[in-house]
């Protein structure tokens, strides 16, 4: 019965959703917020792509520095490396964003380069974290079997530590990027430019729909990059150790 | 073909070696389970043949090449190993993980993959219901399977086997020995087995090594074990009951009286008890035609009687094979309490007879000559 029953949920909840979408779309329309966003959809696209490249240099920096730096972490010779800078990345979590941003551009002053570092740092911390998590997770008797077996090291990491890990270390950066594209509007606070430009000058100028003309977008942005990551996830992680499959 | 020298570990932060001047020979094609308590030092001294464990002293080889000498990824390479938790990688299917060393050592893809759905046709697991099963889709019995079946693969010389059945549940441990032992017979495979069980070591061994202390204290066939403990120790490790275990060793062939004496049913009851006061036995069995056995009739029931066999015979209650051992010979007794039993062969041939006496005789034997 519950496998009857699960998908007829998922329908009535997607249906719902849609459901919802439009009345809030004919809402909006006839409130008149519909057509004002269109009259700025110049800012939006100009600010909206200012706000993607900062996303994908600052969160696509992160990955290819985090997952690696993870990796090496985790190594025999880097364990004690590794305890000690999981204490500071726990620390680290524990800092706002904003507060990163401030420091950002206390050294690096204000403009794209400070904000795409501090945006680097707020997103490197999960993704190192969650990295060294998932490849210690993995259970010791698959690492003595496959070492067992002959395995080289670097066999090891490819064939059986990441497969494994695969899941945890994605969460990690499902929870980086989601952070990051949340934080760029206050990047805008630094010089950042993207669709903070629009939220901050809506709210100071008591704009409502200049604000929501930001607002919006970034929402929209953070559900689909959040929409992206989670169908890499379910179809790049083997079947075997996929928990959603 | 697995040789240690003088084998010792002593491991950093200890002062008493965990393997202590460990001295042993394994020849080609046999398993050699090593036994004793937990912390005895068996599971070290088979982790220091693939060299997971790097040995303090002495030497270890394998074919008449010293193990220190090989690069120590290709020689693990050439060492099959099965772990208790069996440790099938849970992102691989069950293809991919049997096909890992094979891969690795460069096979081509259409002969490794050939060969695992041929492995798998060996323990009795359809392959093409199988091979694209990932692992936590198995039961823990085809789970193991399985990892035997992955340390195999790439046909190493060698396995090692660390109490590769130890949590699988009694029945189905059972069932997995006896089809190991009958792909042993083909593959034969030179065999370290880690084990804490007597009796899986008295059924799976050609030899059994027991350890204490991280010492060897008894190396030898199960048999002798059983019957000549060198310790106190051993006799109390191997159980009081050891004598029993025995008879797991020996089969109804090795105890049965062939080509025995036989009625048939146009003979009269006066000819067999004739035959039977001439052998000296108290029944004698009835055989058909072709020389199936069909009935018996006793000594007692005979004498003094008329007729012939094949109208006055009384049925078998039951008979036994002669591949059976002699628990199984005892039990059937015991359960049709009788104190003899007719051997039959696939046919249903009379082939020959056992009873409870020659069991003793036989299992007696070994402490006469000593």
């Amino acid at each position: 019965m519950a496998d009857g029953m699960l998908p007829m949920l998922a329908q009535m909840r997607r249906n719902g959703a849609y459901l919802a979408v439009f009345l809030l779309g004919a809402w909006a329309w006839a409130g008149g917020l519909l057509p004002g966003l269109l009259d700025k959809w110049d800012d939006i696209a100009f600010l909206g792509w200012q706000h993607v490249t900062l996303v994908a240099i600052s969160g696509g920096a992160a990955i290819v520095v985090g997952v690696p730096l993870g990796v090496l972490l985790t190594r025999p010779r880097f364990r004690r490396a590794g305890d000690i800078a999981l204490q500071f990345l726990n620390i680290g979590a524990t800092i706002p964003t904003l507060a990163v941003l401030a420091l950002s551009m206390s050294l690096l002053g204000i403009g794209d380069s400070s904000a795409i570092f501090a945006l680097f740092v707020a997103s490197l911390l999960p993704i190192v974290s969650n990295t060294m998590a998932g490849l210690r997770a993995v259970p010791p008797h698959l690492l003595e079997a496959a070492r067992g077996m002959g395995l080289s090291p670097r066999h090891m990491l490819l064939q059986v530590e990441l497969p494994n890990a695969l899941f945890v270390i994605y969460t990690g950066i499902r929870t980086a990027l989601a952070i990051n594209v949340g934080t760029v509007p206050l990047a805008f606070l630094i010089g950042g430019g993207g669709l903070g430009e629009l939220i901050f000058t809506g709210i100071a100028l008591n704009e409502f729909g200049t604000m929501l003309a930001g607002a919006i977008p970034t929402a929209l942005l953070a559900v689909l990059i959040d929409f992206i990551l989670a169908q890499l996830q379910f179809w790049t992680i083997p079947r075997g150790v996929n928990p959603l499959r | 073909m697995i040789r240690l020298n003088q084998v010792s570990k002593t491991f950093s932060g200890s002062t008493t070696p965990a393997v202590d001047r460990v001295s042993l020979d394994v020849p080609e094609g046999e398993i050699c389970v090593l036994l004793g308590p937990s912390g005895c030092g068996k599971t070290t001294t088979m982790k220091m043949v693939n060299r997971l464990i790097e040995p303090s002293s002495g030497e270890i080889l394998i074919d008449g090449k010293n193990t220190a000498d090989y690069d120590v990824t290709q020689l693990r390479r050439s060492i099959g190993y099965v772990i208790q938790q069996i440790g099938l990688f849970p992102n691989k299917t069950v293809e991919e993980n049997i096909c890992i060393v094979p891969d690795i050592l460069g096979w081509d893809r259409a002969k490794s993959r050939k060969r695992a759905a041929e492995l798998l046709d060996m323990v009795a697991l359809e392959p093409g219901a199988f091979l694209h099963r990932y692992p936590r889709e198995l039961s823990g019995g085809q789970q193991q399977r399985i990892g035997v079946l992955r340390a195999i693969a790439a046909d190493p010389p060698v396995l090692l086997m660390d109490e590769p059945f130890g949590a699988i549940d009694p029945i189905n441990r059972v069932i997995i020995q006896d089809e190991f032992l009958k792909m042993q017979a083909q593959i034969r495979k030179t065999i370290l087995f880690v084990s804490h069980d007597i009796d899986e070591a008295v059924k799976m061994a050609d030899r059994i090594a027991i350890f204490k202390d991280g010492r060897l204290v008894q190396y030898d066939t199960p048999d002798n074990i059983l019957a000549h403990p060198a310790s106190n120790f051993v006799s109390d490790f191997v159980g009081g009951d050891r004598t029993l275990k025995r008879l797991q060793l020996l089969t109804v062939r090795d105890a049965m009286m062939a080509d025995p004496p036989r009625v048939r049913a146009a003979d009269t009851l006066k000819q067999a008890v004739a035959t039977m006061e001439e052998h000296g036995h108290q029944s004698i069995v009835l055989v058909g035609p072709r020389g199936r056995a069909r009935g018996y009739v006793t000594l007692q029931g005979a004498r003094g009687a008329g007729g012939s066999v094949g109208e006055n015979h009384e049925t078998l209650p039951t008979t036994i094979r002669p591949h059976e051992d002699l628990r199984t010979a005892v039990s059937t007794m015991f359960r049709h309490d009788v104190s003899w039993l007719a051997c039959v062969d696939e046919d249903g041939m009379y082939v020959g007879y056992v009873t409870l006496r020659g069991f003793t005789r036989l299992l007696s034997e070994t402490y006469r000559d000593g």
